[in-house]
């Protein structure tokens, strides 16, 4: 059953963004096009779930979808043109997926929804699928999916790329959403280990498939290698009692050598391209970690260096965390104390500050203060794999 | 596709701009007079509003049919519209560059209804 869903799930990617991409611009309604898409997904699960994958699934889900979009649109005016455009085989088209993606992640609609929306449209998942990886009701993704569908009708969002001179702004802003897709699958714990896992290579596929269509944009292969340099890592994350495992105390071993090799190939063909962004930086300092032997033959040098260079293009308070993490393996624990203490009011409810404030603390042997910022760190994390980890830290001190 | 731009700004927004030297309202309203000139083609219409202590509200209470007029806006807000712009452009990405390179304060773009049931 696992064998099928997996082959479902690359299906479903594979078909329905061009299903649904050939339906908007048939239809020119985008809300009943991904409604259509959706229905022939669901009739695919219920029927392939019984008799196996047909011999040509592609065929199998356009034949339903067409047959749903010629009952919708009998009921229209302008029903015998577009019947007519339906009724034709979908011809070898170029690929329109590009610009399904723009719209569903578009600026104007909320960012939860530019995520739903893009794992439904895009990805083949459905409403079930995604609020499981989200750890959030089903109604409220459904929700989510529906108002923006609303507002992309009533607004009018258009259907197309956007032009040159915004196309930086907007790609910019589907790598975000990738990126955050990601994250939500990989890095957060607890929920539905499958349902999350299938979401983050969700976002890896996606971020192929815009490799694929921009070529010639580094932050896209940027962002493709960074999750790639993720996944190689991720057998190592977790222990074989479930517990989160520092980079620190990992075992290198099981990392995917494969991976971070092509990984590592595809930050190469950026850098090519000599446009450094984030994306690249935050890869490279991934790569960094991934090729050394060890946490202390690691190159903390170059990765602070690094960090700067990442600071000075997308300054953040979480980026000049982890630089001060860098700068204690470079100068010392208190030059990276001080550095984190000045950032104290602007991350003072994001768990990991207090998590690295208290192991800082206790380096320079302030053990009070570094049990206090502990059980703050824990207070502030729901996710269980990490107050798993911050517990038995805390059991650690007190012997 | 047309829409409606509400141009908008904040108490302190109205303060800076009553705190401008007269030199520096003449530039702002410059500035101002050069992207309507601009975008002209795609203007319908709209109008710079008085301030928002001007407003006069009329209330209509539905269960007596009574109206009663009241000196004061509609929604008591910190924000306040300043102005309107009807336009009409090719879609809603141009309406959203309109409203990116105004040169004062915030602007919300909001659909007209254009299929009446």
């Amino acid at each position: 059953l696992v064998e099928t869903n997996t082959a479902v799930a690359a299906v479903f990617r594979e078909e329905a963004g061009r299903l649904t991409a050939w339906l908007v611009r048939t239809l020119g309604d985008f809300g009943a096009a991904e409604e259509i898409v959706q229905d022939a997904l669901l009739a695919a699960l219920e029927q392939w779930s019984v008799d196996g994958i047909p011999a040509s699934p592609q065929a199998w889900l356009r034949t339903v979808a067409r047959r749903r979009a010629i009952d919708r649109v009998r009921r229209e005016i302008r029903f015998r043109e577009k019947l007519a455009e339906l009724e034709t085989p979908l011809p070898q088209e170029p690929d329109n997926r590009l610009e399904l993606i723009f719209l569903c992640c578009h600026p104007a609609l909320p960012i939860e929804s530019q995520l739903a929306l893009t794992l439904r449209a895009v990805c083949g998942l459905t409403t079930t699928q995604i609020a499981r990886a989200f750890l959030v009701p089903e109604a409220t993704v459904a929700q989510r999916i529906v108002r923006a569908k609303r507002k992309i009708a009533a607004t009018r969002i258009p259907y197309r790329m956007p032009r040159d001179d915004e196309l930086d702004a907007r790609l910019a802003q589907v790598l975000s959403v990738l990126y955050l897709t990601f994250n939500e699958g990989y890095l957060s714990a607890g929920g539905n280990e499958a349902a999350r896992l299938e979401v983050a290579e969700d976002a890896v596929w996606l971020a192929e498939l815009l490799a694929k269509l921009f070529p010639r944009e580094p932050e896209v292969l940027g962002l493709l290698a960074l999750m790639r340099l993720h996944l190689a890592r991720a057998p190592a994350r977790f222990d074989a009692e479930g517990q989160l495992v520092l980079l620190r105390d990992q075992d290198r071993r099981s990392w995917n050598g494969a991976l971070i090799a092509e990984a590592v190939a595809c930050l190469e063909r950026a850098g090519a391209l000599r446009r450094p962004g984030p994306y690249q930086l935050q890869a490279a300092i991934a790569a960094c970690h991934a090729e050394a032997p060890s946490w202390a033959a690691t190159d903390w040098p170059q990765i602070l260096t690094l960090y700067d260079m990442l600071i000075r293009r997308a300054p953040s308070p979480i980026a000049r965390l982890n630089r001060a993490v860098a700068l204690w393996e470079v100068v010392g624990p208190e030059a990276a104390l001080r550095d984190v203490q000045a950032l104290a009011s602007e991350l003072d409810g994001y768990y990991l500050w207090h998590a690295v404030y208290a192991e800082l603390a206790l380096a320079v042997g302030q053990r009070e203060t570094a049990r206090a910022a502990e059980l703050r760190a824990l207070e502030l994390t729901r996710n269980p794999a990490e107050q798993g980890l911050l517990k038995r830290r805390l059991a650690a001190d007190a012997c | 596709v047309k829409y409606v731009l509400l141009f908008c700004g904040s108490d302190e927004d109205a303060a800076r701009f009553a705190a401008m030297t007269p030199d520096q309202a003449r530039q702002a309203y410059a500035k101002v007079g050069q992207w309507w000139q601009a975008n002209e083609s795609k203007i319908l219409g709209g109008e710079q509003l008085q301030p928002v202590n001007t407003a006069t509200t009329v209330r209509h209470f539905w269960d007596n049919g009574e109206s009663v007029v009241t000196d004061g806006p509609f929604i008591e807000a910190k924000e306040q519209i300043g102005g309107f712009a009807i336009i009409d452009v090719s879609d809603f990405d141009e309406a959203l560059r309109m409203a990116r390179s105004w040169p004062a304060g915030d602007v919300e773009i909001r659909p007209v209804v254009t299929q009446r049931p």
